[in-house]
């Protein structure tokens, strides 16, 4: 049985005046262990998906229908208090900007130790070892010393080993990275990247990477999402996606990459804009911006369907598979 | 790996003088002698019963023949009553030291209760949100549109018509406090809530929640901390606010009775006496409520300078 399986996952936000869909039916399964990544550009629903599996969206956000099953749990039904349990101590979350995730008036001992406490009966000098054995593991220099610093007194790259420690503190089945490198420079990204991978997998923790990066996605996972306006547009293994994209988004995301293009030429990026959740196009929501519409993606939406060895949701991409049947028939 | 630092770790008070807020206490002179000067009050105040030559709580002590008498610098002055007596005979400097004490502890205690009830209710409704924020604020909304003075006047007033002057007189000192304490409460609570907001946003909150910890750990613990600086300042200034306010309740004869005097008794035991040419009954408590004040306000302005992160000097 997988650990994480999601279903039909629908996250609303009552406006004002009306309310907005920012999830659409998301489903997907997460094996123990298993490493998979979302992508997608800004306001894709990505770190809403990861609040969403903590059950910490904040109002005016909530989680309209379907079932989140973790380990047997429905997350969407557990009581506040079973959601403290399995929050930090069963999954844990990692955010993007090292810099203020952590409090800046405790020291990081203080805020290791308090953090196991708060699920364990342990005493301060147990916490405290511990707290040290996981500072070692995510090979910070000077661990001992660590413990008695505050956040300002560590660089960013320090500080996002130190929030990975504190993630992998209480042993947790998954962790949740939410763009865990977009503040960190470029060579300390490949290091943190490499750490969190090496931890995963010699702890045998789970790993949702939610980032824009389909470089780092393409290093650390096994599957990939691509998300675009609260919906999966394609699914499957991370190799597949990366080599062989279906979805003209996920093309288009591809491309888009800097390495994709020659010194001195244009960036390709995808033409337009992701559209705002209030004002979503009838059809394919892609429809606007894509190289490849046809009439009826401006009508109908696409549903995600197994092609070749991805899940895809377009018009276009079926009508190619079709044909290509057709022609191994003929 | 070793600890190679062979020299001993700095005294608090070494470590807060190398601190930026010693560094920034050092470049102001102003704030350096309110500090000093504060800190010879508070100690003189503390030490009352011990420097004290009289006890003026003690009636045996007191004889009415001496009443009257002038401070040391003008004729007919006795050695005994350094700054003179006042007109049942009470030794001034005594009365003073005393009279400074309670000043400060009511001061301070009303302050204190201000700020637990300013500091529970700013953070829940901050941090919670929503109806109980509403509510929450439209309540000190409501006690702000009473003056602190006019809703003290009517406690008292009834307070003391209830349980009759000697019972009153007993427990003058708590109902004091209660009553400052309970009417400046919004002070606290919407500063508070308003740095609660700022801070709730931020990822740390976030984080804390995350690692599954609940909202009243979260809210002592992770966001209170971060709040404290305006905390500070508003209870230097607070403060000197409660000193006056008791002050002017006593003043007006509903605070504390002549018995227990404090600053404001004894400025307003001397009031009937200033045209009778006693006047130092009057000004020498006035002068040290001056000046204590003063110094808690200077000390309270240098403190929104230190701490607010906005105003880095070079």
């Amino acid at each position: 049985m997988s650990l994480l399986s999601v279903r039909d996952l629908t996250v609303k936000f009552a406006m004002r005046s009306q309310t907005v869909t920012a999830l659409h039916q998301i489903s997907f399964d997460l094996a123990r262990g298993e490493r998979l990544g979302i992508v997608g550009e800004s306001g894709a629903g990505k770190s809403i998906t990861g609040f969403a599996l903590m059950k910490l969206l904040s109002a005016p956000g909530y989680i309209d229908s379907g079932t989140i099953q973790f380990d047997g749990t429905d997350i969407t039904q557990a009581p506040e208090a079973q959601m403290r349990q399995i929050r930090g101590n069963r999954i844990a979350m990692v955010f993007q900007d090292p810099m203020v995730t952590l409090n800046p008036v405790l020291t990081i001992g203080q805020q290791m130790v308090e953090t196991l406490r708060a699920h364990r009966k342990l005493s301060r000098r147990d916490a405290q070892e511990i707290a040290l054995t996981k500072l070692r593991e995510v090979q910070i220099a000077a661990p001992e010393l660590r413990l008695k610093q505050y956040p300002h007194e560590l660089s960013g790259g320090m500080r996002q080993r130190i929030i990975i420690a504190m993630a992998l503190l209480l042993d947790p089945d998954l962790i949740i990275a939410d763009e865990p490198t977009t503040a960190l420079d470029v060579t300390i990204q490949a290091d943190i990247m490499e750490l969190l991978l090496k931890l995963c997998q010699a702890n045998k923790v789970g790993l949702i990477l939610i980032t824009h990066d389909l470089g780092v996605v393409s290093q650390l996972t096994e599957r990939t999402l691509v998300m675009y306006a609260g919906r999966i547009v394609e699914a499957g293994k991370t190799r597949e996606i990366i080599n062989d994209p279906q979805h003209p988004y996920t093309q288009g995301l591809i491309n888009a990459l800097p390495q994709q293009t020659l010194p001195g030429q244009m960036l390709k990026q995808i033409p337009g804009a992701m559209p705002v959740l209030t004002d979503i196009p009838p059809g394919c929501p892609f429809s606007p911006r894509c190289a490849f519409a046809l009439a009826e993606c401006r009508r109908l939406l696409p549903q995600i369907m197994q092609q070749g060895s991805s899940e895809v949701a377009c018009h276009e991409v079926n009508r190619l598979h079709s044909d290509l049947l057709l022609e191994e028939g003929r | 790996m070793s600890n190679l630092l062979i020299t001993p770790p700095p005294s608090r008070w070494a470590r807060f003088w190398a601190s930026p807020l010693g560094d920034s206490l050092r470049g102001n002179p102003v704030a350096l002698v309110a500090l000093l000067v504060f800190s010879v009050i508070v100690v003189l105040a503390l030490l009352a019963p011990v420097i004290a030559p009289f006890d003026p709580y003690d009636p045996t002590q007191i004889d009415i023949m001496n009443s009257d008498l002038p401070p040391f610098w003008i004729p007919g002055a006795e050695p005994q009553f350094v700054l003179g007596s006042d007109d049942q005979g009470r030794d001034m400097w005594s009365a003073i030291l005393y009279g400074t004490r309670l000043s400060l502890m009511i001061g301070l205690a009303a302050v204190a209760l201000q700020a637990t009830l300013g500091i529970a209710i700013g953070l829940a409704a901050g941090y919670l949100g929503g109806r109980v924020d509403s509510l929450l604020m439209r309540l000190a909304d409501i006690q702000l549109s009473f003056s602190t003075l006019m809703l003290a006047i009517v406690v008292l007033a009834v307070t003391h018509a209830m349980w009759g002057a000697a019972v009153f007189d007993r427990y003058a000192v708590v109902a004091v406090i209660a009553v400052i304490g309970l009417a400046e409460w919004p002070q606290y609570a919407r500063t508070l809530r308003a740095t609660v907001l700022a801070e709730r946003q931020k990822e740390y909150v976030d984080s804390a929640r995350v690692l599954g910890f609940g909202p009243l750990r979260i809210m002592l613990r992770h966001i209170l901390p971060n709040a404290m600086s305006p905390i500070f300042v508003i209870s230097t200034v607070q403060v000197g606010n409660a000193i006056i306010a008791e002050a002017s309740l006593s003043f007006l004869g509903l605070g504390l009775p002549a018995s227990q005097p404090s600053l404001g008794a004894l400025i307003a035991s001397g009031f009937d006496y200033i045209f009778a040419g006693s006047w130092w009954i009057t000004a020498l408590p006035g002068g040290v409520l001056v000046v204590l004040v003063l110094v808690i306000n200077l000390l309270g302005d240098w403190l929104r300078d230190a701490l607010n992160p906005r105003l880095y000097k070079v």
